[in-house]
C-alpha cells in the first residue's frame, strides 16, 4: 500500500488532537441533547417577535456565547411567549431555578444576559417583566 | 451575523436516500436561501436514525424536535413555521400508533426508549462526510491513547475483559481473535472488515458505514496494532455504492489527518486501509471465502484449519471481524472494559443492532443490550403487530437462523438464549410474522436463496440444498408426499453436518426450526393440500362472498366432500381444511358469489 | 516431529504428529473411502479440497463431520469413522452425486475403471431417494484428444488442481455457481480454443468420464478392413511396459514381443518400433545440437519431442519459438519415413499407405492433426490410438494377451537401439542424445553409455556431462509447472544450460494421459521407468548412430543429417498462440 499523503494537517499527539476536538466541538454545540443540566434561553420568535428585530437579538445571544466560550447552554427559538408588548422576548430556564423572563432584549441587552446574568449570576432587575417575577 | 443558531440534520441513509431526503437537502438550501436565513442554519447530511419505518427523517437542533414522512412539499412548512417562527408543525410529528399522541422527542418514544445506542452512537448525530464532526464526538482518541499508552497485549486484553464477541453471527469472541493472530508467527499481517452483508434484508453494517465510517476505520487501525497488522483491508459489498462513497471520502479525510498511513500520532505505527468491492456473492461473507475473492480467486471458502490467524490472506496471518464488531472497539478503548461488560447477560455483553422487520408496526434498525428479550423488542420497541393481528413466529440469523414462536418471546435475547431454542443470532436480522404469512413458504424462501448462492463446491451443499428446496416446492405446489416429510428432515439433519462451511452448515436450520415448531403446517399441506395462511397460491381453496350468497344451499347439493355447510336462506361457509378445490360449487352458484382461489 | 496419541475406532494408536486422519487409518488397516482426495506420491502433486464429503468421519467434540483426508490429527484426537453418523454422511455424499450423474454406465467409457461407481458399489447403493433435476450440459468434442462431460462433473477439482498447479496451464477452473457448476476452460468456451495442451493428465486423474480421450479405435478397425489400404502400425516405448497391466500382468512387464504378435493378429500389414523413429530423432537433434553449439546457435536447445511441451511454449513462451529444436518428434518422422522410404522401397502408393501409431499420449492426436506435419496434402500419422484403446481392441478381438508368443518386428524400420527405448521416461532422450553427441564430438568411443547423472524422478534435474574437455550442461524437467520454471530462466537470460530436455506428464511418456490409469499409485510409473532401463541394458546396440537401418536409410535415401532432405522431411516450424 503505497500511500502519498499531504500530511500538513496531520495530528501528532493526544494534545493536537484535543485541540482539534475543543475547535470541532463549537461546530457541533448546537446537537447536544439529553442530560438537561444546561442553561436553556429561548427566544419569542412569533410574528410580534420578529417584527420587533428578535432575530438580531438570537444572533447577538449566540454571538456572545461563542465569544465568551461557554459550553452548557443553549439558544432555542419558540413561538409567542405572550408578552408581545415588550418583545423581543428571552426567557432563561436555568436548572434548578425560576425561569426569568426578559423584555424588550435588544442586542445590547442580549449581550448582558450572558454577561451578567450566566456568567456573574447576576439579575438584571429593570429589564425582568415584572409580572412574571416576585423578588424573594 | 453570521452565528449558526440551528442545524437541520436531514437523513442520508440510503432508506430515506431512496426517498428523495437528498433532494429535501436541497430543496432546504434554496429556501433558506431565498428566505436570508442560510448563513444562520446550516442543513447537514446525516446518517440513519434507524426509524426506517417514518422516513425521511428530519430532526431540527438544538430544539430537538424530530420530524417524520418529510416530503419535498413539507421543506417550505417547514422553514416558514419552524424555523422562522418557532411554531412545530405538528402534523409532522411522530403518533404514537396506541395512544395517538404526538411526540416530540426521540427520548420520548417508545421506539427509541429501550434502545442503547453504542455501535450506532453517531448515526444521525454526525455529518458522515465530515472528519471534524467525528472528532468532535471523541473521534480517534481511542486510537491515540491505544498507540501513545498503551502496549499491543493491553489492547487485547481489554477486548477479551470486555467480552466483545463477533457481530457478523460467528459470535466468537473478539479479543481471543486478536490475541491468536498477534501470535501467530510472521511479520506481514492483515486484518479484514467483512462488509458483505449478505443476509437478505439486513442493513446493520451499511447503515454504520454510511453513518458513521470513521468509527470502522479507527477501529481497524487499533485492531491492526494489537495484531500486528499494517494493512488493513475492507471488503464491501458492490451493492452499497453509498456505503462505498461514504468510506472512500473517510479513508482520504483520515490520511489528510494522519490518522492512517505512517507513523500515526508519531508512534511509530504505520497502517493504511484499502477497499475491495465484492461481485454479488453471499458465500463470500464466510472469511475463508473473503479472504480468496480479495487474493481475486474464486470466491469459495476452504477447510479450517488452517483458520485465518494463522494462515489467511496470501497465506498470512490474517483476521476478519464484522462491520458492527469493529463499531463497539473505540468505546470499549476509551470507556474501559468494565463499562462494556456492566452491559447484557453472563455470555454476551453488549448492545446488539437488530433490523427489525416484517409485520411490525415500527420497522427500521434498533440497538439494544443483550439481554432484552424478544416481546420487549417486539412489542415495546416495534410497537406491536400492524393492524392489530395476532404473532406467529419471528425469524433471526436470516438464511441461517430459525423461527421463534410465542412462547419463547421472554427469551432474554444472547447467543446461547437463541442457539438453543434452535435459532440464532446471525447478523442481526429479524422478520416478524404475522397470521399471513406460510412457515412452509418462509423454509422455501430461504432455501431458494441458499441454494442460488451455494458456491457449489461440496456435495451435500451443492446437491443437497437444492434437493431440499425441490421438496419443499412440491410441498408448496400440494404435491407434496407424507415421506418428503422424513426425507426433508434427514436430508437437512446429514447436510448440517457434513457441509464444508457455514453457509450449508446452517441453510437447513428455517427447514429444521419450522418443522420442529410448525409441523402442523407442512401435515396441512401435505396431507390436506392446505395452507392456512393462504400463501401457496396453488393450494387456495374455495370460499364464499358472505355479501352474494342467498343460502340457496346449490353449492353444498354439489360439493363431493360435503365440506360447505350452512341452513337454507343464510350464509354458507366452505370448510377450508376439507376443500379439494374442484370448482363444482363454483359451477353451481347462480349468485357469483363462489370465490375461485 | 513428535508423536500423538489419538484413539481411532476404540483403538489406541501413537502416530506421528501431523499426519492426516486417513494417513493414521491407513496404519490399523481401516479402510476410509475417498473420492476426490488424490495423493500422487513422490510427485508433489496432493489434492486436497475435501470438497466431495465422502471420505468423513466423526470426531469426538466436533458438532460436524470432519474429512479424513485433509484434517490432521493433535493429541487426545477421538476418531469413529464407523459410527452411524459418519457412515450416514458418506453415504448421503454419494447418493446425492448419483442423483446429479447419468445413468449410462454401461456404455460409459469408465465402466468398470469409474471411481464413483466403485464407491456406489462398495457402500451398497440401491435407491437413490433424492431424485431430482440433473444437469443438462453439452459434451465438448471439439478437440482430436479429449472429450468433456460436464455431466458427469463430480466437482473433485483434481483436474484443475493438475491443470494449474502442477501443468500450470490454468485452463481449468470451476464455472458457474451453486448446483450448476462444473470444472471448465472459463466461459465455458470450447477446449480447442483454450491453450489446452492435450497433456492428458487430467484426464489421467479423473474418478468419472467427465474427461476421457477421444476414441479413435473405429477408425482404426475401418482401415484394416479396407482391402486397398496397407496398414503400417509403430508402438511407442512406454506402451510396452505398461500395456501387460490391462491383462493383469504386473506394471514394467516388458511385453514388447506379445504386442508385435497382437498386432500382426488384428491384422495390421507392417509392425514396427517408434524406436526407429527416435533414433532417426536423435542423429538429427544431436546434429542440431553440435550445430548450434559450433556456429554460436541458439542456446539452450530445448528437445521437441512431446507435442504437450510444444503447444505449451506456443502458448505460454510464443516469443521464444526459436530456441526448441526443430525436429520433428519420433512418431511423425516414422510416419513422415514411411509414406516415402518405406513406400518406396515396397513400391506401395503413399496415398494407400494409413500411418497408425500406439501411444501412451493423448496430445500425440494432435500432433498428427498439425496442418505443417503433411506431405502432399496428408498427414505423416493418420491415426494415433493411446494404449488404453490397443488394450480395448485387443479385449474386443478375443486375443489372449499375456500367453501369446512373441514376435519379431518388420524390417526397413523395425530395429532399435538401447538409447531410443529410454525415450519412454524423463531424462531418456536427451541420455539418447549425449550417447550420440559424445562419440560425434570427441570421435572417441563411448565406453560406458549409462549416464546416470541425468536419470531419476525429480520434477527438475541438472547434471554435466563431460564430453572431452568441455562440459555440457543439461537441465531435465516433467511436468509442465517445472519447464515453466526453466523456462522463465530462459526469458531472463539466465539459462546455464546447453540442452534441456521437457516431458509434460509425470515421469516422462510412461505417466502418460492415455496410459492404464494409475489410480493414484506412483509405484506403476517407477515400475514402468525400472522395466525401460531395463530393456535398454538388454540391448546389443545402445548407441542410436548404430542402428544399421537407420544408417542405411540415411545412405540411401537422406542424405546428411541435418542437410537439405532432412529438413525437407524431418523437421519442422512451430506457430506463435494466444494464451486464451
Amino acid at each position: 500500500m503505497n500511500i502519498e499523503v499531504v500530511n500538513k494537517m496531520s495530528v501528532k499527539s493526544l494534545e493536537e488532537l484535543k485541540k482539534l476536538r475543543e475547535e470541532s466541538k463549537k461546530k457541533v454545540s448546537l446537537r447536544k441533547e439529553g442530560k438537561g443540566d444546561y442553561i436553556e434561553l429561548m427566544v419569542g420568535m412569533a410574528t410580534c417577535g420578529i417584527a420587533a428585530g428578535a432575530r438580531t437579538t438570537l444572533s447577538a445571544l449566540m454571538d456572545e456565547i461563542q465569544k465568551k466560550d461557554i459550553d452548557n447552554i443553549k439558544v432555542v427559538q419558540v413561538g409567542c411567549l405572550g408578552y408581545c408588548h415588550s418583545e423581543p422576548i428571552v426567557q432563561v430556564n436555568e436548572p434548578g431555578k425560576e425561569p426569568i423572563i426578559y423584555g424588550n432584549v435588544d442586542d445590547k441587552r442580549a449581550r448582558e444576559i450572558i454577561n451578567k446574568h450566566i456568567i456573574n449570576h447576576e439579575l438584571i432587575d429593570d429589564a425582568i417583566i415584572i409580572e412574571t417575577y416576585k423578588k424573594p | 451575523m453570521d452565528t449558526v443558531r440551528s442545524h437541520i440534520m436531514v437523513c442520508g441513509g440510503t432508506g430515506c436516500v431512496s426517498s428523495d431526503s437528498e433532494k429535501l437537502i436541497t430543496l432546504f438550501k434554496e429556501k433558506l436561501s431565498s428566505v436570508d436565513y442560510d448563513k444562520e442554519v446550516n442543513v447537514i447530511r446525516t446518517g440513519c436514525f434507524g426509524f426506517c419505518g417514518q422516513g425521511p427523517i428530519v430532526k431540527i437542533h438544538p430544539d430537538n424536535v424530530f420530524y417524520v414522512q418529510v416530503k419535498l412539499d413539507d421543506v417550505d412548512e417547514i422553514v416558514e413555521e419552524h424555523i422562522i417562527k418557532g411554531r412545530i408543525v405538528k402534523r409532522l410529528l411522530y403518533e404514537e400508533p396506541f395512544y395517538k399522541r404526538k411526540v416530540q422527542s426521540t427520548s420520548k418514544m417508545d421506539f427509541y426508549k429501550k434502545q442503547y445506542r453504542i455501535a450506532l452512537r453517531n448515526c444521525g448525530i454526525i455529518n458522515p462526510e465530515e472528519i471534524e464532526e467525528y472528532i468532535a464526538y471523541d473521534g480517534y482518541e481511542a486510537l491515540g491513547k491505544a498507540l501513545l499508552e498503551m502496549s499491543a497485549e493491553e489492547v487485547t486484553n481489554i477486548l477479551k475483559d470486555a467480552g466483545l464477541r463477533g457481530r457478523g453471527g460467528g459470535g466468537f469472541p473478539t479479543g481471543l481473535k486478536w490475541e491468536f493472530t498477534s501470535k501467530s508467527p510472521g511479520n506481514q499481517k492483515y486484518i479484514i472488515c467483512n462488509a458483505d452483508e449478505g443476509d437478505p434484508g439486513a442493513f446493520m453494517d451499511r447503515s454504520i458505514l454510511e453513518g458513521d465510517p470513521h468509527s470502522v476505520l479507527e477501529a481497524m487501525a487499533i485492531g491492526g496494532y494489537a495484531t500486528g497488522a499494517n494493512s488493513g483491508i475492507v471488503y464491501i459489498r458492490a451493492e452499497y455504492p453509498l456505503a462505498i462513497k461514504r468510506l472512500n471520502i473517510a479513508i482520504e479525510q483520515a490520511r489528510e489527518f494522519g490518522f492512517l498511513g505512517k507513523d500515526i500520532f508519531g508512534s511509530g505505527f504505520d497502517f493504511d486501509i484499502s477497499v475491495k468491492l465484492g461481485a454479488g456473492a453471499f458465500v463470500c461473507g464466510e472469511e475463508t471465502a473473503l479472504i480468496h475473492s480479495v487474493e481475486g480467486k474464486r470466491g469459495e471458502p476452504t477447510k479450517k484449519p488452517p483458520f485465518p490467524s494463522e494462515s489467511g490472506y496470501q497465506g498470512k496471518p490474517t483476521t476478519v471481524n464484522n462491520v458492527e464488531t469493529f463499531a463497539n472497539v473505540c468505546p470499549i478503548i476509551l470507556k474501559g472494559s468494565q463499562w462494556f461488560s456492566s452491559i447484557g447477560t453472563e455470555t454476551s455483553k453488549g448492545t446488539k443492532v437488530f433490523a427489525l422487520a416484517g409485520s411490525v408496526n415500527n420497522v427500521g434498525l434498533v440497538e439494544v443490550p443483550m439481554g432484552t428479550t424478544l416481546r420487549e423488542i417486539i412489542y415495546d420497541i416495534g410497537g406491536g403487530i400492524i393492524g392489530g393481528k395476532e404473532f406467529k413466529a419471528v425469524q433471526t440469523g436470516g438464511p441461517s437462523g430459525g423461527v421463534i414462536t410465542v412462547n419463547d418471546l421472554d427469551t432474554p435475547i444472547d447467543y446461547e438464549s437463541l442457539k438453543n431454542i434452535g435459532s440464532m443470532m446471525g447478523s442481526g436480522g429479524m422478520i416478524i410474522m404475522d397470521e399471513t404469512s406460510c412457515m412452509v413458504n418462509i423454509a422455501k424462501f430461504y432455501l431458494d436463496f441458499s441454494q442460488d448462492e451455494s458456491c457449489g463446491k461440496c456435495t451435500p451443499c451443492r446437491i443437497g440444498v437444492k434437493r431440499m428446496y425441490e421438496i419443499l416446492e412440491r410441498i408448496t405446489k400440494g404435491e407434496g408426499q407424507l415421506e418428503d416429510l422424513e426425507k426433508l428432515e434427514l436430508l437437512a439433519n446429514m447436510i448440517k453436518h457434513s457441509s464444508l462451511c457455514g453457509l450449508g452448515q446452517t441453510a437447513p436450520n428455517p427447514v429444521l426450526s419450522t418443522m420442529k415448531y410448525f409441523r402442523e403446517e407442512y401435515l396441512e399441506h401435505v396431507e390436506n393440500h392446505y395452507c392456512r395462511a393462504g400463501e401457496c397460491k396453488d393450494l387456495l381453496k374455495y370460499s364464499i362472498d358472505s355479501n352474494k350468497c342467498i343460502g340457496c344451499t346449490a353449492c353444498a347439493k354439489v360439493c363431493p366432500v360435503s365440506c360447505i355447510t350452512g341452513k337454507p336462506k343464510e350464509i354458507h361457509k366452505i370448510d377450508q381444511t376439507q376443500c379439494i378445490s374442484c370448482g363444482a360449487c363454483f359451477d353451481a352458484c347462480k349468485f357469483d358469489a363462489v370465490i375461485k382461489p | 516431529m513428535g508423536t500423538v496419541n489419538i484413539v481411532f475406532n476404540d483403538t489406541k494408536l501413537e502416530v506421528e504428529e501431523g499426519i492426516t486422519i486417513l494417513e493414521a487409518a491407513k496404519k490399523i488397516g481401516v479402510h476410509i473411502p475417498t473420492l476426490c482426495h488424490l495423493d500422487l506420491e513422490g510427485f508433489g502433486i496432493v489434492n486436497q479440497v475435501a470438497s466431495c464429503r465422502v471420505c468423513v468421519v466423526e470426531v469426538e467434540g466436533r458438532e460436524t463431520l470432519v474429512p479424513s483426508c485433509a484434517e490432521k490429527v493433535y493429541d487426545g484426537m477421538v476418531i469413529h469413522s464407523d459410527s452411524i453418523k459418519a457412515m450416514s454422511g458418506r453415504r448421503m455424499a454419494v447418493e446425492l452425486l448419483l442423483s446429479n450423474h447419468p445413468k449410462d454406465c454401461l456404455s460409459c467409457a469408465k465402466n468398470l475403471e469409474c471411481e464413483l461407481q466403485s464407491l456406489a458399489q462398495e457402500l451398497g447403493i440401491r435407491d437413490i431417494y433424492w431424485e431430482g433435476e440433473r444437469v443438462d450440459y453439452k459434451k465438448d468434442t471439439s478437440t482430436f484428444s479429449l472429450i468433456k462431460d460436464p455431466n458427469k462433473c463430480v466437482m473433485c477439482r483434481r483436474c484443475e488442481t493438475m491443470c494449474n498447479e502442477v501443468q500450470t496451464c490454468n485452463v481449468l477452473s470451476a464455472v458457474n455457481r451453486g448446483f450448476e457448476s462444473f470444472v471448465g476452460p472459463a466461459f465455458n468456451m470450447d477446449m480447442a480454443d483454450s491453450a489446452c495442451t492435450f497433456c492428458g493428465q487430467c484426464v489421467a486423474v479423473c474418478p468419472t468420464a467427465a474427461l476421457t480421450e477421444m476414441d479413435n479405435t473405429g477408425q482404426v478397425w475401418n482401415q484394416l478392413v479396407n482391402p486397398k489400404k496397407h496398414v503400417v502400425v509403430q508402438i511407442a516405448p512406454a506402451v510396452r511396459v505398461a500395456i501387460g497391466e490391462m491383462f493383469g500382468l504386473e506394471p514394467g512387464t516388458l511385453t514388447t514381443g506379445k504386442i508385435v504378435t497382437a498386432l500382426r493378429k488384428l491384422g495390421f500389414d507392417g509392425v514396427f518400433d517408434t524406436n526407429f523413429g527416435a533414433d532417426l530423432t536423435i542423429i538429427e537433434e544431436a546434429t542440431e545440437l553440435i550445430h548450434r553449439i559450433n556456429h554460436n546457435g541458439t542456446l539452450p536447445m530445448l528437445t521437441s519431442c512431446c507435442p504437450a511441451w510444444v503447444k505449451f511454449f506456443e502458448h505460454q513462451f510464443p516469443d521464444l519459438l526459436d530456441i526448441p529444436s526443430t525436429c520433428k518428434s519420433p512418431q511423425i518422422m516414422f510416419g513422415t519415413i514411411a509414406k516415402t522410404y518405406y513406400a518406396e522401397k515396397q513400391n506401395i502408393d503413399p496415398e494407400n499407405i494409413s500411418v497408425v501409431s500406439i501411444m501412451p499420449c493423448l496430445a500425440k492426436k494432435a500432433e498428427a492433426k498439425r496442418p505443417e506435419l503433411t506431405k502432399d496434402e496428408e498427414s505423416n500419422v493418420d491415426i494415433v490410438i493411446t494404449t488404453r484403446e490397443f488394450g480395448r481392441m485387443m479385449k474386443s478381438a478375443g486375443i489372449d494377451f499375456a500367453n501369446l508368443p512373441d514376435g519379431e518386428f518388420d524390417k526397413i524400420m523395425g530395429e532399435s537401439t538401447g538409447a531410443s527405448v529410454i525415450f519412454g521416461t524423463t531424462g531418456g532422450v536427451i541420455e539418447a542424445a549425449v550417447r550420440t553427441a559424445y562419440e560425434w564430438l570427441t570421435d572417441e568411443e563411448l565406453e560406458d553409455v549409462n549416464f546416470k547423472q541425468l536419470r531419476g524422478l525429480d520434477g527438475i534435474r541438472e547434471a554435466s556431462v563431460f564430453i572431452g574437455e568441455t562440459e555440457l550442461r543439461i537441465g531435465i524437467a516433467h511436468g509442465l509447472g517445472n519447464a515453466r520454471k526453466l523456462l522463465d530462466e530462459i526469458k531472463a537470460g539466465k539459462s546455464k544450460f546447453h540442452a534441456i530436455e521437457i516431458m509434460a506428464c509425470p515421469g516422462g511418456c510412461i505417466g502418460g494421459g492415455g496410459q492404464p490409469y494409475h489410480h493414484g499409485d506412483m509405484e506403476v510409473i517407477r515400475k514402468r521407468q525400472e522395466a525401460l532401463y531395463v530393456d535398454d541394458e538388454n540391448k546389443i546396440h545402445r548407441k542410436s548412430h548404430e542402428n544399421k537401418e537407420i544408417i542405411q536409410l540415411y545412405k540411401e535415401f537422406i542424405g546428411e543429417p541435418y542437410g537439405e532432405k532432412a529438413h525437407e522431411l524431418l523437421h519442422t516450424h512451430y506457430v506463435a498462440r494466444q494464451k486464451i
